[in-house]
């Protein structure tokens, strides 16, 4: 499985990889967690506002306010 | 009902005499009460209506939008979608790559930060619906007349050339459906997350208005920038350009402004020339736009101000 979260480095980007790490290892998972920082990149995938979760190539979640860690781990596993 | 409430506390509970300082504090609290209730139901109010207006909705809504109509929409959008400025570049690009219009972007960007519910609410508690109403016009107006001309110009070749390259993966968007239940709760913690940001600037602005009140000539500004001095206007727009603040922290200055006998129209286009144009947006804009379109956009904002503060000076 493959996880993508999108920001330039704002704190809220940093709380979203942290939820997606928890996520992952409390769903027990094997994931591949890829950050993306560069601005040109995050418009490339479609992230209007930052941070995104991007799960198997799909847009799960953009922008405020963040989802909680159950919200992730619902986000995440319903694409495993 | 307000009013014995705060007369209440004032002069049977701390017991004090009436006066100048009772009075004082008694309009305090009465307006303290009255802005921070308006301001937590607006804000839950616009919050609920926003989590209906996602970005990536905006963005298929003014997509290939013929100029003119596009540029009010987007002025209008600008008023209901969450947008913070940390993400201007991926939804300018988002939305150069999905064929919304250079103008027709630039005016949701503009009218975004300017015309937003904090500075309807603060404008509408402190001075009355009239002049919130007529701040959230002008500010449309302003960002579709700036948004058209820049449109106009065709200053397309002036955007960093990458933004045209970026060709969008077409991830697919499959975001969960939030319930009505998800929004309220987004709209709680939006309202609290504002409030937290904005309580100690309105304090301020209150505290002004009833301490300051008596002791500062009423008429003080009038001498200076008064209807009938004719360069109020471009004077207090070229004083708020470089000055930033959102529309909450420029509301204490505004309101002293006005009490000392500023005029309104000048007043409001000190208050746009604060909070629409500033200098990290600019800094995060450049990202995208050359240095030519950044000073064609401020000059073009500037203008359309100016233009705003005589209108109103002319006619209240």
């Amino acid at each position: 499985m493959e996880i993508k979260v999108l920001g330039p480095g704002c704190s809220n980007c940093f709380k979203m990889e942290e939820l997606a790490k928890t996520a992952v290892k409390e769903l027990g998972i094997e994931a591949k967690i890829e950050k993306i920082t560069d601005i040109g990149q995050i418009a490339m995938h479609g992230i209007l506002s930052t941070p995104g979760l991007i799960v198997n190539g799909k847009i799960r979640h953009s922008g405020k306010p963040l989802p909680s860690l159950e919200k992730v781990k619902e986000l995440i596993k319903s694409k495993a | 009902m307000l009013k014995d409430f705060s007369q209440y506390i004032v002069y049977s509970l701390l017991g004090m005499e009436q006066g100048r300082l009772s009075g004082a504090l008694e309009f305090f609290i009465y307006d303290s009460i009255k802005i921070f209730l308006l301001l937590s139901v607006i804000i839950f109010i616009i919050s609920v209506i926003r989590s209906y207006f996602p970005p990536e909705k905006t963005k298929r809504i003014l997509t290939h939008k013929r100029e003119f109509i596009g540029n009010i929409l987007a002025a209008l959008l600008g008023i209901v979608t969450p947008f913070c400025s940390c993400s201007a570049v991926p939804l300018f690009i988002g939305f150069i790559e999905a064929g919304v219009p250079l103008g027709v972007t630039i005016s949701f960007l503009i009218s975004s930060p300017m015309v937003n519910e904090v500075a309807v609410v603060l404008l509408w508690g402190l001075f009355g619906w009239k002049i919130a109403l007529i701040y959230m016009g002008t500010g449309l107006l302003v960002a579709i007349i700036a948004g058209m001309i820049i449109g106009k110009l065709k200053l397309e070749k002036w955007v960093e050339e990458y933004v045209y390259k970026i060709k969008s993966l077409g991830a697919a968007v499959d975001i969960a459906k939030q319930t009505f239940r998800d929004r309220l709760v987004y709209a709680r913690e939006n309202t609290t997350d504002i409030l937290k940001k904005v309580w100690a600037y309105v304090f301020v602005a209150i505290a002004i208005g009833g301490f300051i009140h008596g002791y500062v000539p009423e008429d003080f500004l009038v001498k200076y920038a008064g209807p009938q001095n004719p360069f109020g206007v471009p004077i207090a727009v070229a004083l708020g350009v470089p000055l930033y603040s959102n529309a909450a922290g420029v509301i204490p200055i505004v309101y002293a402004l006005m009490e000392k006998g500023m005029s309104m129209g000048t007043v409001l286009a000190f208050m746009m020339a604060v909070t629409a144009l500033s200098l990290p947006e600019m800094i995060i804009l450049r990202k995208v736009l050359k240095i030519k379109l950044l000073v064609v956009f401020v000059a073009i904002m500037t203008v359309t101000i100016i233009g705003v503060g005589y209108l109103f000076n002319a006619i209240l």
